[in-house]
């Protein structure tokens, strides 16, 4: 059990065939563990441990496939990405604009209207594991199948969309996937439509957990409905609001799938996002080292973003 | 919202019969029957809107390239064909079957390798003493607040050192690499007694008995959740293939599927026939599993 303190092993006696007691913790051979480990950690090593080090190194040269060698330029990757004079510097702030606008419009979609659909499902009712099933199945469908069929919904002169709300008395096709601001209803739309079932379900365990005896004594205290959910449901999904929050904003600041099948960064790259700008930077192009210095730079953004809403939640508790 | 449409009011009297007499004796107020008849309304509004761009996507798969684009559009292709199936078959440029085999085979391999070394490692992490063992467990939960993209460049030249551009390796091996896989069957096996080993302990069993004989018969639940889970991830994936792959012989889907939208600009039958062969797979794995699925990102949080 990992509650009692790990015992120093002492010197090993000789040849332990058959354990002492059953209870004597280091059973078998001291190097077991580490067999047990190894497959893990050896990938883990090579594709996780090493490449978050060895990105930072990237960072620090001119990392770039076509130059026979790879000079050491210190900060002078990131600080290109300050200079405001430099092409590369504008086109990345420009992605980081079009990240950080997905996340303003999508994360308040992607928590409030998950949020409701849970409390609708957390009743008792005929059909709920079905209904709860299908609002999750949209999310299983990767997200090359979600572009596929949107770009083709959206398509301004023969999708559905347009065709549908040209029935209900619209004259102009509306341009979803080429014009500001139509091209963020249509990003903003299609990830809420593919991802709602996910927080939904998230959302849906939380308040399962939430102890019934608090609803009941509500009940008996004569609060009504408005007041049980601000003063007891609310509080009692803290966590997971938190949680919700934090997932969903690094997911949207993730964002490259639905602008590179739908919109393919258009209008004039406003909807190019940032993960897309350093994907064509390091993997186009093969800038790799001014690539990896991007990805730093978002990286501890979004670290930063999910350290404070922490403590904005902190803060609140305390209160 | 997209395809959101208001239902007409007769929509409402669909809701489930009442299988309780007594309960439906004791509902009858009319305000009642009306407040759950809403309640059911909004729901199956809901579930069209979720369904109907699948029904649209499998329907006009089965058009001919004329009937897709027509307008007012028909919702049962007027004359069937299986043209966008065969258009994608016949060409080279687009081996879709092939497609499919790639993502497959890479999908069972990275499951497999996932739950070999997720479960290997996290019974040492959950049921033995080492030196270093609170440090790797640090190590390997603090990757998971690591944002994926910062993994794109180092692992690119990491792969291109082991010469994996353009082949599977490129998406089995570092995919096997689940942090999410250690730490939830971590959590399941502290939640088991140690009883149960203690009584293999007796019987003389070693480590590695007691892990397969005693511990992985127990996990069954949590192993198939984890192996779902790690199937979609890696048949979803989206960016890494696409940029670590090149020829079309060796696309998954999803990359595969991206480049269609350039050389089938209009022929939507053959997009969504592609979109159907995709999806196909994953919805049979999601109508017998959903449990799972469901279970599984409930008590965690693994967006994609």
């Amino acid at each position: 059990m990992s509650t009692t303190a790990p015992a120093r092993p002492t010197a090993r006696p000789p040849e332990q065939e058959v354990p002492s007691r059953p209870r004597d913790a280091r059973l078998g051979h001291p190097l077991t563990p580490y067999l047990f480990l190894a497959p893990f950690m050896l990938v883990f090593g090579v594709f996780m441990l090493f490449p978050a080090l060895y990105g930072l190194w990237i960072s620090l040269h001119n990392w770039d496939f076509f130059l026979p060698n790879r000079p050491w330029v210190g900060l002078g990757n990131y600080l290109e990405l300050f200079d405001p004079t430099s092409l590369t510097a504008v086109q990345f702030w420009e992605s980081m604009r079009a990240t950080g606008l997905f996340v303003l419009f999508s994360v308040p979609f992607l928590i409030s209207i998950p949020l409701g659909l849970a409390l609708l499902l957390n009743r008792n009712f005929a059909g709920r594991n079905f209904f709860r099933a299908v609002y999750f199945a949209p999310y299983v469908l990767g997200v090359s199948v979600i572009g596929l069929l949107w770009q083709y919904l959206l398509n301004a002169n023969v999708g559905l969309v347009n065709y549908a709300l040209g029935q209900l008395g619209l004259e102009e096709p509306i341009a979803w996937l080429t014009a500001v601001p139509w091209v963020w209803v249509s990003l903003v739309g299609v990830t809420v439509w593919w991802t709602l079932g996910f927080n939904t379900v998230v959302y849906l365990a939380g308040l399962q957990d939430i102890d019934g005896t608090l609803y009941e004594a509500a009940r008996v205290d004569g609060a009504s409905r408005r007041h049980e959910f601000w003063h007891v449901t609310v509080p009692g999904l803290r966590p997971v609001l938190l949680f919700v929050l934090t997932i969903t904003i690094l997911a949207s600041a993730n964002m490259f799938g639905q602008a590179y099948l739908l919109t393919g960064g258009a209008p004039s790259n406003q909807t190019r996002t940032a993960i897309m700008f350093i994907a064509e930077t390091g993997l186009e192009q093969f800038r790799i080292g001014v690539g990896a210095a991007m990805s730093y730079i978002l990286a501890l953004l979004l670290i930063g973003v999910s350290a404070l809403n922490f403590l904005l939640f902190r803060r609140q508790e305390m209160k | 919202m997209s395809t959101f449409t208001r239902p007409s009011t007769p929509a409402a009297t669909r809701g489930p019969a009442s299988r309780h007499s007594t309960l439906a004796a004791r509902r009858r107020s009319p305000r009642r029957m009306l407040r759950t008849a809403g309640f059911y309304a909004i729901l199956l509004a809901l579930s069209v809107a979720f369904f109907a761009p699948l029904l649209w996507m499998l329907s006009t798969s089965f058009k001919t390239r004329g009937d897709a684009t027509a307008l007012p559009p028909q919702w049962l292709p007027p004359e069937f064909s299986t043209e966008g199936y065969t258009t994608l078959f016949a060409d080279a440029q687009a081996p879709v079957l092939r497609w499919v085999l790639n993502s497959l085979v890479v999908g069972l391999a990275t499951t497999a390798l996932v739950l070999l070394t997720a479960s290997l490692a996290a019974y040492a992490l959950a049921r033995m003493q080492f030196r270093g063992r609170n440090a790797a467990f640090a190590l390997i939960i603090s990757t998971l607040f690591v944002p994926g993209f910062v993994f794109l460049m180092p692992n690119y030249l990491i792969v291109d050192a082991f010469d994996w551009l353009d082949s599977m390796w490129a998406l089995i091996v570092p995919g096997a690499a689940s942090a999410f896989g250690v730490f939830f069957l971590r959590q399941f096996f502290l939640s088991l007694p140690a009883e149960l080993e203690e009584a293999a302990i007796l019987d003389g069993a070693n480590r590695w008995q007691i892990f397969a004989r005693v511990l992985i018969p127990l996990s069954k639940a949590p192993l198939a959740t984890l192996a779902v889970l790690a199937f979609l991830t890696s048949w979803n994936d989206f960016l890494w293939p696409l940029y670590v792959l090149f020829n079309p012989e060796n696309l998954t889907l999803p990359a595969g599927l991206a480049t269609l939208v350039g050389s089938y600009a209009t022929d939507y039958p053959a997009i969504m026939a592609g979109a159907v062969l995709a999806s196909v797979p994953v919805l049979v794995v999601y109508a017998f599993a959903q449990r799972y699925i469901i279970s599984g990102v409930s008590r965690s949080g693994l967006k994609g």
